[in-house]
């Protein structure tokens, strides 16, 4: 019987009470973690070998401290010639000069395809390969001709291997920013009588940055990890430093909790400046207000066990 | 007479293998209104494309405003004109498009503001007062801090028509400004448009919107496959064309 409109008085029905389904492989499934969880935490504090009094005693040693600064100016350095090596790499590359994006394209193959660890080495060696660098016009007169071994240090190696190394990367993460901002973009800013500098600068590169950001993040953290390979070409980073406290003391594993320790840290920071940078760039990407750092990650926690999630990584279901 | 504000001779323009102009010749004088229709793939919007360069022509004249776009002549010869000089007449021509193409990251004061401070270095205290008062004017002036994704299409497209006429265009071209919009959005764009045409803005508008046209336009022009197949006052075009090309076409969207 189809209802007539006006036999019934119209009111809100009232909202739905029913007995919810009962998951219990979620509660099984939640239970296992629980135990292992409380199994590991009980082993790493009462395990002797663990020696927590040691990590405490050298969290804030003179030496660790120092390798922390030299870990994080080589992130740093590392990363900013690597965006800047990146954003031209990627401007060059959508060139439409062919001898501009091949020659990109050849740098990119070229560090991509061979490891980090190796260039650094080859860049430590390089006074091998050649022992003076001449500065001056090219194929003519040189100016200045320092001697390799006294401008290449360690450091200036290690700086070059990672940052160039780096940009390779960067030029692809930031080459599919660039392309994921529709064309209509870039016709709007040309109509306007921006040049096509201004359009990339002012227009394309702003809007690129939400999808470059993330990954962005990721080579960062990445890059933080990675700087712990110039120990080989003897930069004193943070692992550097604990290896020479741990090689005179055999204190090895608490020396490398404490490396740990700090390379963790450090990577919660990155976490917390990358949400804010997306939220600066995100501007304008959705129709409501954001959320707060704190608030957010706090619904992602809450998420088990609840209907409907709408963000956060944690356990809950879609719908 | 005065001399016309676009003057097309002879327009061809292909891409890859395809000829979409194939000859277009027109002239819209100073003040005037001109109308483009046409199915769609006629070419309509490439012409207004190749109006402010954002297209290149292949063969025949175009010129605005009584210069060459895209090219100074010397003599026989044509010499590409630099980019800064392609960029400096774009500035002077406003254009207005099917999908708004605002800027996403920008509210909408700021997407209006944003070009004349960058390219007629204006300061940012000039171009917002200035902002704010084209937004009074589009009817939003309660707009400004939102972001595009906050307003309908129709608001958007009047923000979009704002941002153009920020820069003092004495010429405007509209790819199809209602195209994308739903139908109960469409009439607030079309009063900004009237309202600009009124006020004397020389306009070139490729729509399928005929009530605008017979209303508004001083000159339609029908378009198919890359030629002028009619042109005249709109009453003569809209209400008795001549070519059967025409009619059929007519007939099918009115």
């Amino acid at each position: 019987m189809s209802s007539v409109p006006g036999t019934e008085p119209a009111g809100r029905p009232e909202d739905i009470r029913a007995v919810p389904v009962r998951r219990p492989g979620r509660w099984v499934a939640a239970a296992i973690v629980l135990v292992l969880a409380v199994a590991i935490v009980r082993s790493v504090v009462t395990n002797p070998n663990f020696q927590w009094g040691v990590v405490g005693e050298y969290v804030f040693d003179e030496r660790i401290l120092e390798g922390l600064r030299v870990t994080i100016e080589l992130t740093v350095i590392a990363m900013v010639i690597g965006i800047v090596l990146g954003v031209v790499l990627a401007v060059m590359r959508l060139s439409p000069n062919p001898l501009l994006a091949s020659g990109s394209w050849l740098y990119i193959w070229f560090f991509r395809g061979t490891p980090v660890l190796v260039q650094l080495l080859f860049w430590y060696n390089v006074s091998a390969l050649y022992p003076k660098i001449a500065l001056g016009i090219p194929f003519g007169p040189a100016f200045v001709h320092p001697d390799a071994n006294t401008l290449i240090t360690p450091f200036t190696a290690a700086i070059l291997g990672l940052g160039l190394n780096e940009g390779a990367y960067m030029a692809e993460i930031v080459r599919a920013g660039i392309i994921s901002v529709p064309s209509g973009q870039e016709d709007a800013a040309r109509s306007l009588g921006m040049t096509r500098l201004q359009t990339m600068a002012r227009i394309v590169l702003p809007q690129a940055m939400r999808v470059i950001i993330p990954p962005t993040g990721n080579e960062t953290i990445s890059m933080l990890k990675t700087t712990s390979l110039v120990s080989v070409i003897a930069v004193a980073d943070l692992l550097f430093a604990a290896e020479g406290i741990y090689s005179a003391n055999f204190k090895t594993i608490p020396l490398l909790i404490v490396v740990s320790i700090w390379y963790i840290v450090c990577t919660s920071v990155l976490y917390i400046g990358q949400y804010y940078l997306e939220r600066y760039y995100g501007r304008g990407s959705s129709r409501e207000g954001q959320t707060p750092l704190a608030g957010r990650m706090l619904r992602g926690m809450l998420a088990f066990g609840r209907h409907r999630v709408h963000v956060g990584p944690g356990g809950g279901e879609r719908r | 007479m005065s001399e016309p504000m676009v003057k097309a001779e002879a327009v061809y323009k292909r891409f890859a293998r395809q000829e979409v102009l194939k000859g277009i010749t027109l002239q819209v004088l100073p003040g005037e209104v001109m109308c483009l229709l046409g199915p769609s793939g006629s070419g309509k919007s490439t012409f207004l494309r190749c109006i402010n360069h954002l297209e290149k022509i292949d063969a025949g004249r175009l010129s605005v405003d009584g210069e060459l776009v895209g090219y100074r002549q010397v003599g026989a010869t044509l010499h590409e004109l630099r980019e800064r000089e392609v960029a400096r007449k774009r500035s002077e021509i406003g254009m207005v498009f099917q999908q708004f193409n605002l800027f996403p990251n920008m509210t909408a004061l700021e997407n209006v503001t944003c070009a004349p401070i960058l390219v007629r270095k204006l300061s940012r205290e000039q171009a917002g007062s200035r902002a704010r008062e084209l937004l009074g004017r589009v009817g939003l002036p309660d707009k400004l801090d939102s972001y595009p994704a906050q307003l309908s299409g129709g608001q958007q497209q009047r923000v979009a028509i704002a941002r153009a006429l920020a820069m003092e265009p004495k010429l405007m071209l509209f790819d199809e400004p209602t195209s994308a919009l739903d139908p109960e959005l469409v009439g607030d764009v079309l009063q900004a448009m009237k309202r600009l045409a009124g006020e004397g803005m020389t306009m070139i508008v490729v729509t399928h919107e005929t009530g605008f046209a017979r209303e508004v336009a001083d000159c339609v022009v029908f378009m198919d496959a890359g030629i002028v197949v009619e042109a005249g006052g709109p009453s003569e075009v809209l209400e008795h064309p001549r070519e059967q090309r025409t009619r059929e076409f007519l007939s099918k969207v009115l």
